[in-house]
């Protein structure tokens, strides 16, 4: 790529090369604040005369609303409103790609912990009792649950006036989307096959368990309009949802991110945003809202559960033959993203393999289960937990190794997608694989080695139930392929302005975008672009607001491609008028304004041979350049609703693991011992932070793995866990080391040949450890979470 | 209910609390104080950490009402806790009214934007500045909770083992980090620790 870091000029000494640029590993700019405790996050806001806003939430999952009764919660001192659908201003639904979400429900409630009504008050606990006092009848109806359930015939419609453009192409209403993928002739590719192996899958409900709680503060102003401070993944795409709910013109919503606190996803659909706004503006008050965790479980789309059934061939000598896939997502009461997720996971199930024939659908349902949406990984996690189990079973039964299996059928450079699409940039898969086998193994049954002999070591640790007896180690490989940015014909672009004054004696540069720096680290790699494209030392990160144009979403690997392409852009165009000011004023002075390859470094005009012109100072003195600029990726297309044909994706991430588990047989416990990954990252634009993102999403993996799951009574549809007493996380015991080994194999599509890190390594980490526990086991263990009376077969 | 308690070297008092109202509630809310964070509300995930009279608690299971009279340190006071940890009460070598957080102070606290180029030059405990350097701060959410407990850890056991960490800090979550690097963090103020003695 052109306009990468650029070498040090000969003749320069003087800070001559802007530090902190480009590949170089940067502290973030925020982490002094965060560490003093005094990072504004969104349930940190405050002002003056604020009130409190609190849900009330639906007892089931599916009943009409009789009647409500607000009265004796209006009677409450220190109560200000309570509000149910029938007193929302304008628009009563919204939704990312479909507006089928109530803002609060009416006639219908369709999953347990819908809103249903709302209250303002003095105080928290004011509010809490005013809500509690609020009376529903509901008329209970039937619980749609599963794909049985679902698509019956005579089956209650969850939605029963579907308008969205997906309706008149699915088999049946209450499936939101169905995407079948053929290519080649899997029927007879079939005939071909030694061996062939079937699988049935079932990934559990994943929660994105953010530990920053939705939460916001929302303050009316003087024009009719609302202030809004909240923490979400896409500021420009809530305003669309916004404003026509409140009765607002966009301009009147002003929206200014607050501190985030994690999102994985949980952030891309609206939560307390429009509730919050609706109270102000009822009210005149600004209105605090923060949910606590149960709430939070309620509050936000889950990732979709799934089952997956699978058929695999291959001939003695380890070739695929073909596979045939049907893929069931649940998405839960509302559509949110679910059509993407099931374009994802189709177009994503052969995993990172050459397999000309297949037969692949995925459906995404509409049930009365939670809603689910975007989760890191979107669709491909779910898919790479079966094809990666189905790689285990066929190496298995050709009697072959399952990594030497995977690598002879691992997709390169070139290999076409069963889309149609060749993937047109490198793809290191066999390459991934043998990195992570390479590894040494850590030492065996740890907790008895003489030098630092610890219990702690054992699964189950210091609950000193075993000694190791029933102990047994396994090792499991996974490698998994994810999508980057948003596929499908999407216009997917990022806008961002940046601007460069002379502050001080000093050049400056600003860099404002609407981008969401949910944890990632964006914050710090937007200022790297700016010094290495700008030459300066001292870069400003001004607040994300939507007084600049839309950033997109903080979500598909997508912010440091699109965003970090934007600043890149932006800045080309900045530097241009720069060097024209400077060519202007100085350029009479010396030939090489007029002809030489101009570059700024270290707060200086240099040539390209490295001589000195001048100082940014000296050029700008007291002008100011601004520049907003939008960065598009290529366009992609929509997949054909008949063949899944089409180029939906414009680029590919790829991580593989290996994971070594040692399981107490008798206990069931796990504990994994290593859980090493080794990733393209196309460009690590900050080392530092390319490390945490792939160590978080591979704990994610293995949260998936053997513990976290959002159980759902199946008759009646109410969540059984929602609190961090019954879901359970990865603490800091669970999670075992994680070494990474990062490639920098360039994209020459994207700018700096960077690659969306934060997903691809929340694939593979869940099917690794799968593999590793049943190579230790010899169980089938075809579901996730495992749990130890899986493993103890009680 | 009034509350007199001590935070970070500080007396304070909090009028007309609810009785059912957390130190948590009370801090974040009525002290200005928001660096303890609310992640579940439920001693589970130890975003809410203080220390109680030099004990790590969950402030989100202490009632208000039981802190009267003690004294509170939050991730606000670390550094000067840190600072002054010789003394026979770190934390109350605030007499002079220099550190802390006043109520007056609280009031002001307004909601703003993000605001990612302050905070330079504040004096930092050897805990923070790892966590800093390690790279162990991503949202940042969990990061209160850790330094509180992590610093204590490093009070007690000046040369801890990862399984030590790991005991120690396996009552606090974090979702983003996958917690290798606040093992780093914890390992290198350790370290630094060890190099000044
Ligand atoms: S907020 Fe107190 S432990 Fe989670
Ligand atoms: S929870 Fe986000 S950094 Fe720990």
């Amino acid at each position: 790529m052109a306009g990468t870091t650029t070498g040090i000029p000969a003749n320069v000494t003087q800070g001559a090369r802007t530090k902190g640029g480009v590949g170089e590993s940067m502290l973030r700019p925020d982490g002094t604040l965060k560490v003093t405790g005094e990072f504004a996050y969104s349930s940190d806001m405050w002002h003056e005369e604020m009130i409190w806003g609190q849900v009330l939430r639906s007892t089931v999952a599916h009943a009409e609303i009789v009647s409500i009764d607000t009265s004796e919660a209006v009677a409450l001192s220190g109560v200000y409103a309570v509000l149910t659908a029938d007193d929302l201003p304008a628009a009563k639904n919204y939704g990312m790609e479909y507006q089928d979400t109530p803002v609060l429900a009416y006639g219908k409630v369709r999953h347990h912990g819908e809103p249903v009504a709302l209250v303002a008050a003095d105080h928290p606990e004011t509010a809490r009792r005013a809500a509690a006092k609020i009376k529903i009848e509901y008329r209970e109806l039937p619980v749609i649950t599963d794909e049985a359930s679902a698509t019956a015939p005579d089956a209650i419609l969850v939605h029963e006036n579907r308008g969205d453009h997906h309706a008149g192409h699915v088999p049946h209403p209450n499936i939101v989307h169905r995407q079948p993928i053929i290519r080649g002739n899997a029927a007879e590719a079939a005939k071909k096959a030694d061996v062939i192996v079937k699988g049935e899958y079932t990934f559990g409900m994943q929660d994105q368990a953010f530990l920053g709680p939705e939460s916001g503060l929302a303050v009316p102003s003087e024009d009719g309009g609302v202030d809004l401070y909240v923490a979400t993944q896409w500021l420009h795409s809530d305003l669309k949802q916004i404003a026509p709910c409140l009765g607002l013109p966009e301009e009147k919503v002003r929206m200014t991110m607050a501190g985030i606190g994690g999102a994985f996803g949980g952030r891309e659909d609206i939560s307390m945003q429009i509730l919050a706004s609706v109270l102000a503006l009822r009210t005149s008050k600004p209105v605090k809202m923060v949910y606590n965790r149960y709430e939070s479980f309620f509050g936000h789309v889950h990732r979709h559960p799934a089952k997956l059934y699978y058929e695999h061939g291959a001939t003695k000598d380890g070739k695929i033959t073909h596979m045939k896939c049907k893929i069931v997502l649940d998405g839960g009461a509302y559509m949110s993203s679910t059509p993407s997720v099931v374009g994802n996971a189709s177009s994503l199930s052969v995993g990172p393999y050459v397999i000309d024939d297949v037969e692949i659908e995925a459906i995404g349902l509409y049930t009365n289960n939670p809603p689910c949406g975007a989760m890191r990984g979107f669709g491909a996690v779910q898919a790479c937990f079966a094809y990666e189990a189905q790689m285990d079973k066929v190496a298995a039964k050709l009697g072959m190794d399952p990594v030497a299996f995977r690598q002879k059928n691992a997709m390169e450079q070139g290999t076409v997608m069963p889309t149609g699409q060749p993937v047109d940039s490198p793809a290191p898969v066999a390459e991934l694989l043998r990195r992570v086998k390479a590894r040494p193994l850590p030492p065996v049954r740890q907790w008895e080695s003489s030098e630092g002999a610890d219990v702690r070591a054992l699964p189950g640790g210091l609950s000193n139930t075993t000694h190791g007896e029933g102990v047994v180690r396994g090792v499991g490989y996974a490698v998994g392929i994810k999508n980057v940015g948003f596929s499908e014909g999407f216009d997917d672009y990022s806008t961002a302005k940046i601007r460069i004054e002379v502050i001080n004696g000093e050049a400056v540069a600003t860099v404002h975008t609407a981008a969401a720096e949910v944890g990632q680290g964006g914050v710090t790699i937007h200022a790297q672009i700016a010094r290495t494209e700008l030459g300066v030392q001292q870069v400003t990160i001004a607040p994300a607001d939507t007084q600049v144009g839309s950033a997109g979403s903080t979500s598909a690997g997508r912010q440091t491609y699109m965003t970090g392409g934007a600043i890149k852009n932006s800045c080309e165009i900045v530097r241009e008028k720069v060097l024209e000011i400077g060519r202007r004023k100085f350029g009479s002075y010396h030939p090489a304004w007029a002809n030489a390859e101009l570059l700024l470094e270290g707060g200086k005009v240099v040539t390209d041979g490295g001589e000195v012109l001048t100082t940014l100072v000296e050029v700008l003195e007291d002008e100011a350049v601004e520049v907003e600029e939008e960065f598009r990726h290529r366009p992609t297309e929509a997949f054909d609703l008949r063949t899944g044909q089409g180029n939906g994706h414009v680029q590919y991430a790829f991580a593989a693991h290996r994971a070594v588990v040692e399981v107490d047989t008798e206990l069931g416990l796990v504990k994994v011992i290593e859980l090493a990954c080794a990733q393209d990252v196309g460009k690590a634009v900050n080392p530092l932070s390319v490390i945490g993102q792939i160590q978080g999403g591979t704990t994610q993996g293995l949260g998936v793995a053997v513990m976290e799951e959002i159980i759902v009574d199946p008759k009646t549809a109410k969540v059984r866990n929602p609190s961090f007493t019954d879901y359970l996380l990865p603490t800091i015991l669970d999670t075992p080391t994680i070494p990474v080994d990062y490639l920098e194999l360039a994209d020459p599509n994207a700018p700096y040949g960077v690659r969306g890190i934060g997903e691809a390594p929340t694939l593979s980490s869940t099917p690794a450890v799968l593999a590793a526990i049943r190579s230790a086991t010899g169980l089938e263990l075809n579901k996730t979470p495992v749990r130890p009376e899986h493993l103890t077969g009680t | 209910m009034r509350v007199n308690f001590t935070v970070n070297g500080r007396k304070q008092e909090a009028d007309d609390v609810w009785e059912g109202e957390s130190l948590l509630y009370v801090l974040r809310e009525r002290m200005g104080l928001p660096g303890s964070k609310n992640a579940c509300e439920q001693g589970e995930c130890g975003s809410c950490t203080v220390r109680l009279d030099g004990v790590p608690v969950c402030s989100c299971l202490v009632a208000a009402g039981q802190v009267e009279g003690r004294e509170v340190t939050t991730v606000e006071g670390l550094a000067d806790y840190a600072k002054h940890r010789q003394d026979a009460h770190p934390g109350g070598g605030c007499a002079t009214g220099a550190c802390g957080t006043s109520l007056q102070d609280a009031q002001q606290w307004k909601a703003k934007g993000q605001d990612s180029q302050t905070g330079e030059g504040a004096e930092l405990s050897p805990i923070q500045q790892a966590f800093i350097d390690a790279g162990a701060v991503q949202c940042g959410f969990c990061t209160p909770g850790l330094l509180v407990a992590a610093d204590e850890l490093l009070e007690r056991n000046d040369m801890p083992s990862d399984a030590d960490i790991r005991e120690a800090l396996s009552g606090n979550l974090c979702r983003c980090t996958g917690y290798e690097k606040i093992l780093d963090a914890v390992r290198l103020a350790a370290a630094r620790q060890g190099e000044v003695v």
